[in-house]
């Protein structure tokens, strides 16, 4: 496998080495391989959600019960969490988010671009500290850093995995 | 509409009667009247109050079951609160934590904002929601014997709980715990984990 696709592996070996034991998610297929790999580790819980706020608000409940996790989305899910991020805020939760994102790099649904392109400026109003990975092989070393910079300096930290680093998803012509 | 009992259980007496048999079970209360009542009934480290993240109140209690799976954690919230994250119902009768009971103290009204009728005033039903969600145990709780019946099941039940209690849409006086959240989060951390969780 080249080194290209390896990144959601080495994701999950940043979680284990970061002690993340919480992982929710709102699927997405650039987080496929990722929910799949926390799934099967059985140092990992896994939680589904129906919409991303809730792992906002179940992240903050596992950091008050002395527990690490992460927020696994796509950018159209940013904007289901804004009002939720303001107790990230107040309280100083830690927070780790990964975000793949649409709207951009060769996107074929236009109904992803106006969230796509609000995903970075709704975060950074939101108090979040924004970190865009566009190139496979940097995505694990910014989640480590994202990761160190949300758990030991109490910051809420999103990392934004470019369409570029997944690949465009096309729908007929 | 079912007919359905009378209301008569009064929201502090409630919340007293249940806090009161809380040992040592971790506590979150939904932004408004809950957070009131349960500082009515005495502050305590082991409670992060919400003063906003409206419908949040039962993830944080998921999140925090989860971490902390031998202590018993107990959401008190209101039932527009409950009603603003009704997929979190949903979540949670998926994941099935043994130890969460999540109470909602319906009045059918969003009591901070005007008394506005909530959609449990025209019918809805949060225990059925909860049922139709596969929570291990669901009740509406109307009457005092009701409630005395639940409140062991609450701290030692095997869960995810989920009651509705329905209580007469009074306005107690406000009584505020500590507002800054920060400050409320590093305590709650520190009674449960130890100086070094605040390090």
């Amino acid at each position: 496998m080249p080194a290209k696709a390896n990144w959601p592996a080495q994701i999950h070996r940043v979680f284990r080495e970061s002690d993340i034991r919480q992982v929710c998610y709102v699927p997405d297929a650039g987080h496929a391989t990722l929910i799949d790999l926390c799934t099967a580790d059985k140092r990992i819980h896994t939680v589904s959600l129906t919409t991303e706020e809730e792992g906002v608000a179940m992240l903050a409940g596992a950091w008050l019960g002395g527990e690490r996790g992460a927020l696994l989305m796509q950018s159209s899910g940013v904007g289901n969490c804004i009002n939720m991020l303001g107790m990230i805020q107040e309280c100083r939760f830690p927070l780790l988010l990964l975000v793949t994102m649409r709207g951009q790099w060769g996107e074929s649904n236009p109904w992803q671009v106006p969230m796509g392109n609000s995903t970075a400026k709704a975060l950074d109003n939101a108090g979040v500290i924004v970190q865009a990975a566009d190139e496979p092989e940097r995505v694990a070393e910014m989640t480590e850093c994202a990761a160190q910079l949300a758990f030991n300096s109490s910051r809420a930290v999103a990392v934004l995995i470019g369409q570029r680093v997944i690949g465009s998803k096309h729908f007929g012509k | 509409m079912p007919k359905r009992p009378p209301i008569v259980l009064e929201r502090r007496e409630v919340v007293a009667s249940i806090l009161d048999a809380r040992g040592d079970a971790l506590v979150v209360t939904g932004l408004g009247s809950p957070t009131w009542d349960a500082a009515a009934a005495g502050d305590h480290p082991n409670n992060f109050y919400l003063w906003g993240a409206m419908g949040g109140a039962a993830m944080i209690g998921l999140g925090l079951a989860n971490a902390q799976p031998t202590r018993r954690v107990i959401v008190l919230t209101g039932d527009g609160e409950m009603l603003m994250g009704l997929g979190s119902l949903a979540t949670i009768g998926v994941d099935r934590p043994r130890n969460l009971s999540v109470i909602v103290l319906d009045n059918q009204r969003y009591a901070e904002t005007g008394m506005q009728p909530t959609h449990t005033e025209h019918g809805v039903d949060l225990a059925g929601v909860a049922r139709a969600a596969s929570l291990e145990s669901v009740a509406t709780i109307y009457s005092r014997r009701e409630l005395e019946r639940w409140i062991p099941r609450f701290y030692a039940g095997p869960g995810p709980i989920f009651a509705a209690v329905k209580i007469v849409p009074n306005h107690p006086p406000m009584v505020l715990p500590p507002r800054d959240g920060t400050y409320v989060k590093n305590r709650f951390r520190e009674a449960l984990l130890g100086k070094r969780a605040v390090g």
